[in-house]
């Protein structure tokens, strides 16, 4: 266990600006699609769901880091998790801003009254509000400030993201829901690999609380 | 033939159709794939299908929607709701292409005097084709403006001559397992079926549609015969028609056994009523940047409103 390949600190520093310039390469499609006009017959929506999509793309992979680490015994990839989170709100942001923009001319009264009125809009605006607070407390100073546990409790919140992102994509579509309910299996798959994960550990700490009781203490020094 | 158009519009205004197929429509496709490398090996024939010129067709100068620009035909042959052939956009230009188009009869039955199967070559010399600039205006918030090559309904429904009994008209569409992906997949409940009042359907705007563009339709958009109903969302005009049948009773659509607290029998197009999903208020006309105003109507209220006067149109949506 302990003789584990680890990277070192310039590799991860290495993989951290390769995993952005993978999730920002269909971003360059997007944009050299609109500059040649190859979006298809409706480019806006082409764009829309594009953002959207890698939106959710992201978040999978974000939430795949826990999991990973645990199954492949790959501890590192923690040191990946927070770009790949932010790589996930700068999609929100990009997807955030066409409906602000392309579909909404920043019209904010409009905005407001939409949100209210359409529940796909309201799930996709609450995800993406969630998501503000936890890039904003993505710096070391701001765990700090926090502190380990709450920062920890904060950013739970993921889960809740996860969850209103699928609604807000199942509560879209007219009638097919099948692209959306690949989503929704994805999710559900890496929260299941979490819950037993939890499992595991309260298990082991259960077992190590009963051998560090005094009892068993004294049963082994016998 | 040249694609005829209405004189009010200038013609440098519309890129050429060459210059659009060369261009857009394999860079749109490869686009699509996201993999522009690809694209000159990519089969383009479906979206690049195109039916017999249709030789004679007059444009009808009432029907000319001044001021309006025609959508290109690539984004009309590209940019489909076609469900029998699945529920993307690009769906029906990829799989439509092999829809066996003839031998096809259309079922005319029902409460008619004179019940009849047409072949779809006979429907097509019922009455004379003329060629009528529509907008169309999807449920979904995007719109086209569209040149169809057809007859009025009401013409062929005054050769059947419908019965006392004939309050409403159901049609349907082909549902065919073996050459529609989409049925296969059931999304929806097959065959896809649409239906008006009589006295709608015998509307002057009803145009039994059998080409766009100066051209016989595409698979993706129909063919061989298919329904327009420019003032009532996308939907209500069902494509690929093989009965037409009148009935007493109002007829339930497939949207509306598909989700009942969405879709209503009349479907007429109103910025005042939402869809519980999106707003009706705006709509994005293909190739535009901006938003429009979505029309009561979808702009034919002068025309089409008596049909609905004293109803409740919150209500009957």
């Amino acid at each position: 266990m302990s003789e584990r390949w680890q990277p070192s600190p310039r590799a991860v520093q290495r993989m951290r600006w390769a995993l952005i310039a993978l999730a920002s390469l269909p971003l360059g499609r997007l944009v050299a699609g609109a500059v040649l006009g190859t979006l298809g017959a409706n480019p806006i929506e082409a764009v829309t769901h594009s953002t959207g999509t890698w939106t959710l793309v992201m978040l999978a992979v974000t939430l795949a880091v826990t999991p990973l680490r645990r199954l492949g015994g790959w501890p590192w990839l923690l040191r990946l998790r927070r770009t790949l989170g932010l790589l996930t709100f700068a999609w929100a942001c990009l997807h955030a801003l066409t409906y602000f923009w392309f579909d909404r001319f920043f019209d904010w009264a409009d905005i407001v009254r939409d949100i209210g009125k359409r529940p796909f809009i309201t799930a996709g605006f609450a995800a993406f509000v969630l998501l503000v607070p936890l890039a904003a407390t993505s710096t070391n100073a701001a765990i700090r400030w926090l502190g380990g546990r709450r920062w920890q409790r904060l950013h739970y919140a993921v889960y809740a993201v996860a969850v209103l992102g699928v609604a807000h994509f199942v509560w879209l579509v007219k009638k097919d829901l099948r692209e959306p309910l690949i989503y929704a299996a994805v999710f559900a798959l890496l929260f299941a690999l979490r819950i037993a994960g939890w499992l595991q550990e309260a298990r082991r700490r259960a077992r190590d609380a009963k051998s560090a009781s005094p009892l068993a203490m004294r049963r082994k020094a016998f | 033939m040249l694609i005829r158009r209405a004189s009010d519009i200038v013609p440098s205004e519309v890129t050429p159709e060459s210059l659009f197929r060369a261009r857009r429509t394999w860079l749109g496709r490869a686009a699509l794939l996201g993999v522009a490398a690809a694209a000159p090996a990519l089969p383009l024939a479906s979206v690049m299908a195109q039916g017999a010129r249709l030789a004679g067709v007059k444009p009808n100068p009432h029907y000319a929607l001044a001021g309006e620009k025609t959508n290109p035909v690539t984004e009309f042959r590209s940019y489909c709701n076609f469900y029998e052939f699945g529920s993307s956009k690009s769906d029906p230009a990829q799989y439509a292409g092999t829809l066996k188009l003839r031998p096809w009869t259309v079922a005319v039955e029902g409460a008619v005097l004179k019940p009849r199967t047409f072949d779809v070559d006979e429907l097509m010399r019922l009455a004379a084709l003329e060629e009528r600039v529509y907008r169309l205006r999807c449920v979904e918030g995007w719109s086209m403006v569209i040149p169809w090559v057809g007859f009025p309904l009401s013409a062929l429904i005054q050769q059947v001559q419908p019965t006392g009994q004939a309050k409403y008209v159901e049609f349907t569409t082909l549902a065919d397992r073996a050459q529609m992906p989409g049925v296969r997949s059931g999304i929806l409940d097959w065959p896809y079926t649409e239906g008006l009042r009589l006295d709608e359907a015998m509307h002057p705007l009803a145009l039994l549609t059998f080409g766009a563009y100066g051209e016989m339709l595409a698979p993706q958009n129909g063919a061989p015969v298919r329904m327009v109903l420019p003032w009532k969302y996308g939907f209500k005009s069902a494509k690929s028609i093989v009965r037409i049948r009148f009935v007493e009773h109002e007829p339930r659509s497939a949207w509306m056994k598909a989700n009942p607290t969405e879709y209503g029998f009349y479907a007429n197009v109103n910025p005042n009523v939402d869809h519980p999903r999106w707003s009706q208020a705006s709509e994005r006309r293909l190739g535009e940047f901006g938003k429009r105003k979505t029309l009561l109507f979808n702009g034919y209220g002068e025309q089409v409103a008596s049909l609905y006067a004293g109803m409740d149109l919150q209500k009957f949506y």
